[in-house]
């Protein structure tokens, strides 16, 4: 473990007012990194990680730290929004609340008063907590490039441990939420070391809702993180949960089923063993509490 | 390496640097400005030594770029206290004994500060929460959140 972190290493800052420029200063060949909240960059500035020549402040492009309703009640969440404003922010509580739980858990108040869901979704850390929360919503991230706008639908977007589905030069500008099925309940459970704000050891979304048209009367959703080389849908517990009569057994199934897609290494927080058997215990506990949510309201 | 002119106000005086690019707002308080309230712990956002109010909201003083405060409006702990006398949290800590070695003891301040501004009569829970990024290495918590829960009754 490193005693003191150094300061951080020369780089000439820039804050972008367009598009336009961002892909100006992209194209000229200096290594440069993009800048939002910072809250990840610097830190891995300090780790030697990267030294960027230019380093591009965003978060002020227009329309980047905005909320706006789109039809039908979806939202267009602006990438460089700080995850305190989404967490309270009265359209995020009344029809997303599964994403203001997710943003709620990262870190601390003040870190969360910089950090971005761009950001945090960018930074592709299998660990992120807002990604499965995207991934259960079906976001679409909207990234805009010299070659106009690129629509990327969440599940398309983490291709590797730090690495993103954005191309030299683009820029994750918005993230649009569509709009919810009718009656939707979800739940984000995390496991950290502590209940400290640290990071998951093993983190599940759910989403659940009535829909006639499934065997089981009921759709779900479900995502991990910190499991796999990168955050992950659960097909195979969803198919169970749709085409089998819903009780104690059927989501035992599921949760199983979200043991197995998992694939978890041994690292700092816990081992593989561990998270692999934690997997299966908050899946079964973000079901049941879907569960028990969904019951009330039918 | 680019440097840049920035003028932002901190407690309440209009400060004028140039600052390089690399620089961050920890350092320019402590460093250029002489305010060394707000401490250099793990300079990675976990720590919360170095909190400091940013145009109303707690930020990590160590995360945020002495540019990126241009035209901001800071609050350090140097801030909290007047001629009137000592911030009700700063009086309730004395009372109680909230601080030991210090060290996170202006960062604490600041965080229950802003938390106390935005939600006046908390719960336990909610001021442990308003909290969970600051850490305390001699584990005084019980104390910590004692003094908050008396100066939100009002001292």
């Amino acid at each position: 473990m490193k005693s003191v972190r150094p300061g951080l290493p020369e780089f000439d800052y820039i804050r972008a007012e367009t598009i336009e420029q961002v892909s100006e200063l992209l194209k000229n060949g200096k290594p440069s990194r993009l800048l939002m909240g910072g809250t990840d960059v610097f830190v891995q500035m300090r780790d030697g990680a990267f030294s960027p020549a230019i380093l591009v402040d965003v978060k002020h492009l227009p329309g980047m730290q905005s909320i706006q309703k789109t039809g039908n009640k979806g939202l267009r969440i602006g990438a460089a929004v700080d995850l305190n404003t989404l967490a309270g922010h009265p359209e995020v509580v009344k029809s997303f609340p599964l994403l203001a739980e997710a943003a709620q858990s990262v870190a601390s108040y003040q870190l969360r008063s910089r950090a971005t869901m761009g950001g945090n979704l960018c930074n592709a850390s299998p660990a992120a907590d807002t990604a499965p929360a995207a991934l259960v919503l079906e976001a679409i991230l909207v990234a805009q490039g010299s070659n106009g706008e690129r629509r990327i639908p969440a599940h398309d977007f983490f291709t590797g441990p730090g690495q993103n589905a954005l191309q030299d030069g683009e820029i994750l500008t918005s993230i649009e939420i569509p709009p919810p099925p009718k009656g939707p309940v979800g739940r984000y459970l995390k496991l950290g070391r502590n209940a400290e704000g640290d990071l998951a050891i093993v983190g599940v979304a759910v989403l659940g809702y009535a829909d006639k048209t499934s065997e089981s009367g009921f759709r779900f959703r479900m995502a991990l993180s910190s499991v796999a080389p990168t955050p992950i849908r659960v097909p195979t517990a969803e198919d169970i949960l749709e085409s089998r009569t819903i009780g104690d057994e059927t989501i035992s199934a599921a949760a199983q089923a979200a043991r197995k897609t998992a694939k978890p290494i041994d690292d700092v927080r816990a081992s593989a063993g561990y998270r692999s058997a934690m997997v299966e215990v908050h899946a079964r506990r973000a079901l049941h509490a879907v569960w028990t949510a969904l019951g009330r309201e039918a | 390496m680019a440097t840049h002119k920035i003028s932002l106000t901190v407690n309440g005086v209009l400060e004028q640097a140039e600052v390089p690019s690399n620089m961050v707002l920890l350092t320019l308080l402590r460093e250029r400005l002489g305010l060394t309230g707000a401490k250099n712990g793990c300079a990675a956002g976990e720590c919360g030594a170095c909190t400091v109010i940013m145009d109303g909201e707690p930020v990590n003083s160590c995360l945020v770029l002495a540019v990126e405060a241009d035209g901001s409006e800071i609050v350090t702990v140097e801030g909290l206290s007047s001629e009137s006398g000592l911030d009700p949290l700063q009086e309730a800590m004395i009372e109680v004994s909230g601080t030991q070695c210090g060290f996170c003891t202006p960062g604490v301040l600041i965080s229950a500060r802003a938390f106390l501004d935005r939600t006046p009569s908390p719960s336990e829970d909610e001021i442990k929460e308003a909290l969970r990024g600051n850490l305390c290495r001699c584990t005084g918590y019980v104390r910590i959140v004692e003094s908050v829960k008396i100066a939100a009754k009002g001292g």
